[in-house]
């Protein structure tokens, strides 16, 4: 198989890449990036531990082809921090204890910002839905969703 | 395997028309990828037609809409137009997969990966929406039943794929629904699947009616017992029974762990008309 150039955005920076044609960016990401914050809980696009923005849509990593990614822009946990400075997401996913093993954790936060970017004043029943793409295996999920209530809430100084 | 984004139709059509071995389109890939992961398809060349022109538009042409092969469930369900005059079509749309999916997935895709269960595929039919076909002899225009004719296995032939989904205007008192029944709320395959369209004069009375099922046969169908059962009335009780019964006779679904043959049976009915019940408080809301 001849391989193929990409030139892309990944969290703000100019890359390029070569990729096989059925390469996954879930595996360029990992693979040839060294971006490991994405997972594969499934390679199906079943739990959303692969969750990625692309062009500013939430998408599985999985499910994308590297090669579909010339000229896009994709985003991924590991631009989500501001240097040392967390994501109020991220603080409130420790304070709340919304992660065990951890797998789950990048997509959700990756998700839920998402979410909060389109509605900063979800519902519980909102983020239930929207997040109904990401499965944990640990937490049950309560947790989660008190991060994510109480993060929107920070977040429009509330 | 070879991956190819051509930039136009025609390119497209002469890739897929002279490929040596299996070709596949691919549109959103949450289907696509998934089979080439599973090695239930090996194609030798993908054609991702994304970076086609209008690909990703939805334009309005003739009081309806043109939907781009390529549109998201997301990116319909932020086309106010849409959703304004095909209600039902676009919440089908919607009830595939997660956010995730829905950030790629397209009803193309859904009506060529063929599945008896595809959700948006009912809603389509109830539709009466036409399907543009591009290939080597030229375009051509198919009602959306027409496309698939077996589980996994639709009626276009090599060369050709979807550029488009055409929506028809709609009459004033116009309504449609889609209902699907799973065993949880989201994620999972229709046990049944019933969409509604319908027209209302301006007493209240059904003056067209359009009823389509999915995962109860191999292919969606188009279940015009049940449409003439409300055409003629104000849906009173005797002909939502009379719908639902039509809904249930045309019914020849498989067994399996999610519903048994009696139970879709059933299923498909209730749905029907729980389907048309919706339908027509959107008919009567909209003038
Ligand atoms: C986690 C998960 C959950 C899902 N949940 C649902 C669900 O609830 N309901 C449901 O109905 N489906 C569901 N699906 C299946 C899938 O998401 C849908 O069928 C989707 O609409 C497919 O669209 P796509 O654009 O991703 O198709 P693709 O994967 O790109 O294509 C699907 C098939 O159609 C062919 N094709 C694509 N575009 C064209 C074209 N323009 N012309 C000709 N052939 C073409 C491809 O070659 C392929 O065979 C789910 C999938 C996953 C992974
Ligand atoms: S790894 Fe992509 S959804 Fe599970
Ligand atoms: S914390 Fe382990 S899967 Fe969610």
């Amino acid at each position: 198989m001849s391989q193929i150039h990409v030139t892309t955005i990944v969290n703000g920076d100019p890359v390029e890449y070569l990729c096989e044609p059925d390469e996954t960016v879930l595996d360029v990401l990992r693979d040839r990036l060294g971006l490991i914050g994405s997972k594969e809980g499934c390679g199906t696009g079943d739990c959303g531990a692969c969750s990625v923005t692309v062009d500013g849509r939430l998408v599985c990593a999985c499910l994308m082809l590297g090669a579909e990614m010339q000229g896009r822009e994709i985003a991924t946990i590991e631009g989500m921090a501001d240097g040392d400075n967390l994501h109020p997401l991220q603080r409130k996913f420790l304070e709340h204890a919304a992660l065990q093993c951890g797998i789950c954790t990048p997509g959700f936060l990756v998700a839920a910002k998402s979410l909060l970017e389109r509605n900063p004043d979800p519902s519980e029943t909102e983020v239930r839905y929207w997040l109904a793409g990401n499965l944990c295996r640990c937490t049950g999920y309560d947790k989660i969703i008190r991060a994510v209530m109480d993060a929107a809430a920070e977040m429009r100084g509330a | 395997m070879q991956y190819q984004a051509p930039e136009s139709i025609d390119a497209a059509v002469a890739l897929l028309a002279n490929v040596s071995g299996q070709a596949r389109v691919l549109a959103g890939g949450t289907d696509l990828l998934v089979q080439m992961k599973s090695g239930m398809t090996e194609p030798d060349l993908i054609v991702d037609i994304k970076r086609i022109d209008g690909m990703h538009a939805i334009i309005e042409e003739d009081g309806g809409y043109r939907m781009g092969a390529a549109v998201s469930s997301a990116a319909l369900n932020e086309h106010d137009g849409v959703a304004t005059m095909w209600p039902g079509v676009v919440e089908a749309a919607e009830l595939i997969g997660s956010t995730q999916i829905q950030g790629r997935c397209t009803m193309t895709g859904n009506l060529c990966n063929a599945s008896p269960a595809a959700d948006s595929v009912p809603a389509l039919i109830a539709a009466n929406a036409t399907v543009r076909v591009a290939g080597p002899g030229g375009t051509r225009d198919i009602p959306a039943a027409d496309v698939a004719v077996a589980p996994g296995k639709t009626s276009l032939s090599a060369g050709e794929f979807v550029t488009s989904i055409y929506l028809p205007a709609r009459p004033a008192h116009s309504g449609d629904a889609y209902l699907r029944f799973i065993p949880r709320t989201e994620m999972d395959i229709a046990v049944v699947g019933a969409a509604v369209s319908l027209t209302l004069d301006d007493k209240g009375v059904c003056v067209a009616a359009r009823v389509a099922l999915g995962a109860v046969a191999p292919t969606a169908l188009l279940v015009e017992d049940a449409a003439a059962a409300l055409i003629g009335t104000s849906l009173d009780d005797a002909a939502l029974e009379a719908c639902a019964a039509a809904a249930s006779a045309a019914c020849n679904p498989i067994d399996d762990k999610r519903g048994t043959i009696e139970y879709r049976t059933k299923v498909a009915g209730v749905l029907t008309r729980r389907a048309a019940l919706i339908a027509l408080e959107r008919a009567r809301g909209h003038s």
